[in-house]
């Protein structure tokens, strides 16, 4: 039977398990659109705006693991997919985002909304097709899937000319995906696994290092299975937050910048580092000449151009890390360093995250810790910047999948979208979107499908009236000149989620805070917005300044 | 900091619209420096060889070497300046003033020490084709400045291993 460029795609779709796809509409993708119209299997989330559409995607794609699909018209729609796609690469996150494009015989004529997306894109993406004819979309659409969802996962772009959306042709779906330059190596070499399981054995201070890697690829099982065996202490990245429980004795909790004193010390003080899923970012290494001036390094990743990119390995090891675990697994065992334990406890005891309670003020430590009460169960959604750094502190996760957050890029108004994405991905489940106030506006008009779909979505704004963090390094580092980071203009947030449609309550007396949250609750029928007003100025610590060396961490209280 | 390495890669990669663009924005977006590159369709129309000389410190190579074989179009990348031995080529066109008869005999012959051929003359100038190794193209295109280069247009470097490896 002949269909259409834009229902092949769609048949498609449905044939790679998709469910949901989020979209703005517009004159270069309308074919496709109409094709989604009236679909029941592919059910189309119409959003107010296109970065909201490929952030919703992405968070759907983080919360269960399966690709998030985009879909936005050519030109202006399709660079304002970039930040979300740009969002997803750095993560690592599966995601199709299709675009229209002008017909093939404007291509290349300026037309009206036309821009060569592939170009854009090209640095962002894993992959890109361009689409001229409907003969290719088949293809193209299995070929995009595999590519988005196998090996290291990332987002995939498939840009389709209108005609080719309109014209018709047989409707032949591949069977299986053989991309001959395209082979993901999953399994670990045996004789890396071996040298790994040895130096473990000999390590008097070995520490895991586990990131998103461990999450993307499920194999957070296996990580618990490795991290109990040899009762080895373990640090997870913001990435990987939920990987290993929070509240297990051997987390030492997130390294890094804002990480844990005892995640940091101990890698200035390990003679193994076993990095899995991790990148070795500056943002947990710091000072790559002090980080782990005395360890040995073993590297499990699925990318090897990661592997020795920052710092020098002496293990690495190519593969699944859930494949390359399970085998290593097999070769562990309980090791016998008692004075290293010993000593993280003693750090760990030391210098936990706190915080200093001012009179009467919120403390937005104290909102995270309630939310963490309260909530403790909950999918958690974070935007970037000082609320992001508290809520990974000061909530315990316990699960993969269940804190998203947009750590490679730091994209401010990643967080409502994605909250949308992962509420649809996983309806049985309570999605908190912790926010600040500066990135909450960022992307506020998406409010407006959460209310449509009744979502009921608790939006938990740390308000402080200023872009927080980088206030804070103006603190620190620029003389307190507080260039454009004042925001005590915002509106009222309560009052407009209410303009809204939403329930919008708003917090400004620390004995206020748990009734709220006991509030929000039981609202159910649609988003929550309370709006926490806390103190201005506090500050994120610990903190290792940019440049500095793990072990040079300022811990704040004295 | 080690030191700076010149290395030629041979990359094999699928004859497809845009896949110069990805090569190319690897190395620009990186920061990795390009010496030559050149790329052409193989007896299998469906694949394009590229051979790609480059330099940096043993990290940066291995970095180009990582990130040419992420690429999806990439279908085989070979270091072949550590791979063993291989063979390499470049041609040149070299178009020189030839206003002055006398100044042409003696350009001829120059052209005869290096196997250049004529492949072009006019009154006042001619083009001629030489291949070679760098070394080779270099003194030749030194020699030739002295008598005044119109035009010069290399094919940059093409490059395979020796042997019957593939």
């Amino acid at each position: 039977m002949e269909l259409s460029g834009a229902r092949i795609l769609v048949e498609g779709l449905k044939r790679e398990g998709v469910e949901y796809i989020f979209g703005v509409n517009g004159g270069a993708a309308m074919p496709i659109f109409d094709a989604l119209y009236d679909e029941t299997e592919v059910k189309l989330i119409p959003m107010r705006h296109e970065q909201g559409a490929s952030h919703a995607a992405d968070g759907y794609a983080r919360a269960t693991g399966k690709v998030g699909v985009a879909l936005a018209t050519s030109g202006p729609g399709a660079t304002n997919l970039v930040t979300g796609i740009a969002t997803a690469y750095m993560d690592s996150i599966p995601m199709v985002a299709i675009t229209g494009q002008v017909f093939t015989h404007w291509i290349g004529s300026d037309a009206f909304q036309e821009c060569d997306v592939i170009g854009v894109t090209r640095p962002i993406c894993k992959h890109s097709y361009l689409i001229k004819s409907c003969d290719e979309i088949a293809d193209v659409t299995a070929e995009a899937f595999h590519i988005a969802r196998t090996g290291k996962p990332g987002p995939v772009i498939i840009d389709i000319a209108k005609d080719a959306q309109k014209n018709e042709t047989l409707f032949k779906y591949p069977e299986t995906v053989d991309i001959r330059s395209y082979k993901p190596q999953v399994h670990g070499d045996p004789t890396q696994i071996a040298k790994a399981a040895a130096l473990i054995k000999e390590a008097k201070k070995p520490m895991l290092y586990a990131g998103g890697g461990v999450v993307l690829a499920n194999a957070s099982e296996e990580l618990r299975e490795l991290t109990l065996k040899t009762q080895i202490p373990i640090t997870v990245t913001l990435m990987g937050l939920g990987a290993f429980p929070e509240t297990h004795p051997l987390a030492m909790e997130m390294p890094g910048m804002h990480g844990s004193c005892c995640a940091n010390y101990a890698f200035t003080d390990a003679d193994l580092v076993i990095a899995i899923g991790a990148r070795f970012d500056d943002r947990v290494t710091g000072d790559l000449d002090k980080f782990a001036p005395n360890a040995k390094k073993i590297h499990i990743d699925i990318d090897a151009s990661c592997i020795g990119k920052n710092v020098p390995v002496d293990v690495p090891i190519v593969g699944d890390a859930k494949n390359i675990l399970t085998e290593l697994n097999k070769q562990v065992d309980t090791t016998d360093i008692d004075p290293w334990r010993n000593q993280i406890q003693e750090w760990k005891q030391k210098y936990p995250f706190e915080y200093e309670q001012k009179a009467n003020k919120v403390m937005p430590q104290y909102v995270i810790e309630q939310i963490y009460e309260h909530y403790s169960d909950a999918i958690v959604i974070a935007d970037v910047g000082q609320h992001q750094m508290w809520a990974a502190q000061y909530f315990k996760f316990t699960e993969p999948r269940q804190w998203l957050n947009s750590g490679g890029l730091g994209t401010m108004g990643f967080s409502l979208p994605a909250a949308i994405g992962a509420q649809l991905g996983c309806p049985d489940k309570t999605v908190v979107n912790i926010n600040g106030d500066g990135s909450y506006i960022m992307t506020i008009q998406e409010l407006v499908p959460a209310i449509t779909m009744k979502l009921p979505l608790k939006i938990f704004i740390i308000n402080n009236m200023y872009l927080g963090m980088v206030r804070q390094w103006q603190e620190l580092f620029h003389d307190k000149r507080y260039s454009a980071v004042d925001y005590h203009d915002n509106p009222d947030f309560a009052l407009l989620a209410q303009a809204f449609g939403a329930t919008g309550l708003r917090v400004e007396h620390p004995e206020d805070v748990e009734p709220a949250l006991l509030k929000a609750k039981g609202i159910n029928d649609g988003p929550v917005v309370i709006d926490f007003i806390v103190a201005e100025e506090e500050n994120v610590f610990p903190m290792v300044p940019a440049g500095e060396g793990l072990g040079d961490v300022i811990r704040g209280l004295s | 900091m080690s030191k700076e390495e010149r290395h030629i890669f041979s990359v094999l990669v699928e004859n497809r619209f845009g896949v110069l663009a990805r090569v190319a924005g690897l190395f620009s977006g990186r920061g990795f420096n390009i010496d030559s590159l050149n790329v052409a369709e193989t007896h299998d129309k469906s694949i394009s060889h590229m051979t790609l000389v480059t330099h940096g410190d043993a990290q940066i190579i291995e970095q180009i070497y990582q990130h040419l074989n992420r690429l999806i179009d990439v279908i085989e990348v070979k270091d072949l300046t550590t791979a063993g031995t291989h063979v390499e080529r470049e041609l040149v066109l070299i178009k020189v003033a030839t206003d002055d008869p006398q100044k042409r005999t003696e350009i001829l012959q120059v052209a005869e020490v290096f196997r250049g051929r004529v492949i072009d003359m006019k009154p006042a100038s001619l083009v001629l084709e030489i291949t070679g190794d760098e070394g080779k193209l270099k003194a030749a295109i030194d020699i030739f400045n002295t008598y005044g280069i119109l035009e010069l247009s290399r094919t940059g470097k093409v490059a395979m291993m020796r042997g019957a490896t593939k």
